[in-house]
């Protein structure tokens, strides 16, 4: 017991602090990408070509964040630095729409409206969907639990059953095999009900669109309250999305400032 | 009656010697009972180049003489033989996969059931989402034997996969796995996609496993190609698989230390498993170091700072590390809870082909690191650990042990890092020619097969997961165990659900 104490004093506090806008993230990281149509030379596709899953628009310069893969082989082709990404880790959207990035500030996402707020606000209990993806944004959706993220602080947690979620969270491409399970899951959340998804496989079929079993992301009839883009998108991303939705920015994310991390 | 080639070396499919499937079936009973094994199993086009697909083609590993041998045969006219399964254990998902992809029957399979396609595939009116037609679960009837099951939307944070265990009070007579909801289409999607594409598909076929995957696929480019990648970049690759590995078996050991109800060890691990995730954002930009390898080399290297920032940070984990498992191999309830837990008898991974962590935690010294050794790897060795007991404990141990060893080779590669180029494109592929290229991914052997055709492209290509080979081996070790010690048995494998499905 003496020994497991010691260790714990020696781990430290791990936590990352409220506000997440102190967090930095390595140089190399890649967040949203910044583009500067300027650059461009007339008729260059480069980018558009070297994109793996189309989601390059030319003329105006756009990149569909849900279908980005954040691969940098549009950086690499483009001969004249008109997309770079920066560390910016902020990409969460309420709607499609809102994903398709432009030159000029790339909105974040809107709060629930105050009816939701109420219900959701202070506690969310939601339910994960792995519907065809390859296990990332699962893997990224865990961390989200571990002492660094530590989700649960501001009462968003994921739960065993579907009766007990308010929303859920849907990863993959959601698959022919999947689909059922789905909406049989979507089905057992009681109304109202928030839906989220997950990377690009959720939004768009990510690096699996066209794939022959699979449906590239959340059917349409299954209306989605918040994408995160990201393949997969780093907790961070995940975690500025939810608190965003829930209308706890303002606040600085928490009720209270947490200290200092002691590391 | 086989063409033997290295890891990674392409050999012309006219060289690969075409016998008659008697022939063909009986020289992979005889190499594998004299310690090979079975690789990959299968057609040798894909569906859509029909002139392919009426030959089959075995690729055989000799670990002891660091071989890779394929031998292949027409398929009959019946599109009926005499299946391996019913000799060779270790063939029997790859028949499966044949019969189901192709309607070839493997005769006197033990087990010949849907591997991935669900019956409510099959194009069949009515409903909303059409009739379900249950899959044909084994069922054991008696009484008081009673059924419990699983899935797919699983109670955590876990990919989807549904397990009918049939149960005799507190006991499991039998686990039976249903996988394929994962089953994306990958492999066909991967054929008539450009190779720019191919690179973000390879890196996404398990996502724990990134540079495991894309390496093996680089690794079969540059071989049809004859590309080598230059030194420093087989340097940040090896680097950057160790670094997969450790940040994985430190998350199962977090894992497992949660279903022995050992929580600080849960905590402390999950974080640590996230510092080595954040070094693979250091070098790649990414978590899980997406973007990193591509054919013909890598990405991103290490500059001076990078480097010793990252052995900075590498000396500070390996202390926190060894305080955690001190204390979590010292605790009392989570070693009884581990011991004689799940035990995999030594026979029986040999049996079923098992690899990895899996297969040296029940003394099969088999690792491709050292076995098959390529890029880094020929030049840099890594002492392979081996236990002997087959159950939890000695799976976890063997993690430990491993991470410790991966730590050692990750430090001694970044400080001897050099400065150079980090890529050469490959060239063309050649055309008729086949290879095969193995990488020890953190779950194990992880194989990626290509064949080309008369104009170089790629005309067929099998992926292999190491939990391909693995996931049987889960449901036998749950055979009369108490039903509680699932959790745990499963951790102890940890078996990638998006590789088997593809």
């Amino acid at each position: 017991m003496f020994r497991m104490l010691k260790a714990r004093i020696q781990q430290g506090r791990r936590t990352i602090r409220v506000p997440l806008e102190a967090v930095e993230l390595p140089e190399r990281f890649r967040g949203r990408p910044a583009l500067d149509a300027s650059r461009c030379d007339d008729g260059c596709r480069a980018c558009s070509e070297a994109c793996p899953t189309q989601a390059i628009a030319i003329q105006p310069l756009r990149v569909d964040l849900g279908a980005c893969l954040f691969c940098t082989a549009c950086q690499d082709a483009c001969p004249s630095d008109a997309i770079r990404y920066t560390t910016d880790y902020r990409l969460a959207a309420r709607s499609r729409e809102a994903l398709i990035l432009s030159e000029g500030e790339y909105p974040l996402a809107q709060a629930l409206d105050a009816k939701m707020r109420r219900l959701f606000g202070r506690s969310l209990k939601l339910r994960q969907v792995s519907a065809g993806g390859c296990n990332g944004c699962e893997s990224e959706l865990v961390a989200l639990g571990n002492v660094v993220f530590d989700l649960s602080r501001f009462g968003v947690e994921f739960v065993a059953s579907p009766r007990h979620a308010d929303g859920i969270v849907v990863t993959g491409t959601v698959t022919d095999n999947m689909e059922h399970a789905l909406r049989e899951t979507y089905a057992a959340v009681p109304s109202p009900r928030l839906v989220i998804a997950v990377g690009a496989c959720a939004i768009s079929g990510g690096p699996f669109a066209g794939a022959d079993a699979s449906h590239g992301g959340v059917p349409r009839d299954i209306p989605v309250d918040l994408y995160v883009p990201g393949c997969p998108p780093h907790p961070l991303t995940i975690l500025d999305g939810l608190l965003r939705m829930l209308g706890r920015m303002e606040s600085g994310g928490a009720r209270e400032a947490d200290p200092p991390r002691a590391s | 009656m086989v063409r033997w080639v290295g890891n990674g070396a392409a050999v012309s499919v006219s060289d690969v010697p075409m016998v008659s499937i008697e022939d063909f079936r009986e020289t992979c009973i005889s190499t594998i009972s004299s310690g090979g094994r079975l690789t990959a199993l299968t057609l040798l086009g894909s569906e859509a180049r029909a002139a392919r697909d009426r030959e089959m083609i075995a690729v055989l590993a000799d670990d002891a003489r660091s071989r890779i041998g394929m031998v292949r045969t027409p398929v009959p006219e019946s599109r009926r033989y005499h299946a391996l399964s019913a000799d060779l254990p270790q063939a029997q998902a790859f028949e499966r996969e044949i019969l189901e992809d192709h309607g070839i029957i493997p005769e006197e399979h033990p087990w010949p059931k849907p591997l991935r396609r669900h019956a409510d595939l099959e194009p069949r009116g009515g409903g909303e989402h059409g009739a379900r037609e249950a899959h044909p679960f084994f069922r054991v009837e008696g009484a008081s034997v009673h059924e419990v099951a699983v899935g797919p939307v699983h109670a955590g944070i876990i990919e989807p996969g549904h397990f009918r265990f049939q149960c005799h009070g507190e006991k499991v007579l039998h686990l039976e796995i249903q996988l394929g909801y994962q089953h994306r289409g990958a492999e066909a999607l991967f054929l008539r996609s450009k190779p720019e594409r191919r690179v973000t598909i390879a890196e996404s076929i398990a996502g724990d496993t990134v540079i495991g995957h894309a390496l093996a696929h680089a690794a079969a480019m540059e071989g049809l190609s004859g590309a080598e990648a230059p030194l420093a970049a087989q340097a940040i690759r090896g680097i950057a698989l160790e670094l997969e590995r450790i940040a994985n078996h430190v998350g199962d050991l977090g894992a497992l230390c949660g279903d022995a109800a050992y929580l600080p060890g849960a905590a402390w691990f999950g974080r640590l498993r996230g510092e080595f995730l954040n070094m693979l954002l250091e070098i790649t930009g990414n978590r899980f170091g997406r973007g990193l390898v591509l054919p013909g080399g890598v990405r991103f290297g290490a500059d001076p700072v990078r480097q010793s920032g990252l052995l900075e940070r590498l000396d500070r984990l390996e202390v926190d590390l060894d305080r955690v498992s001190e204390l979590v191999f010292e605790c009392p309830s989570v070693v009884s809870r581990f011991e004689q837990t799940g035990i995999l008898t030594r026979e029986g991974a040999e049996e079923l082909g098992v690899v990895g962590p899996a297969a040296r935690a029940s003394g099969c010294d088999r690792d491709v690191r050292r076995d098959h050794s390529s890029g880094i790897y020929r030049f840099a060795h890594i002492p392979v650990a081996l236990q002997e007991t087959g159950d939890v404990m000695a799976r976890a141990v063997l993690r430990w042990t491993e991470i410790q060893r991966s730590i050692q080779f990750v430090r001694e590669q970044l400080e001897e890092l050099k400065d150079g180029p980090l890529a050469n494109p490959p060239g063309p592929a050649r055309p008729n020619a086949c290879v095969a290229s193995l990488v020890e991914g953190w779950r194990g052997e992880i194989a990626h097969w290509a064949v080309t055709d008369d104009a170089g492209h790629l005309a067929g290509y099998k992926i292999v997961d190491p939990s391909f080979h693995n996931w049987l081996a889960l449901a036998m070790v749950m055979r009369d165990r108490q039903i509680s010690d699932f959790p745990l048995c499963n951790k102890s494998f940890n078996l990638s659900y998006a590789g088997h499905d593809l």
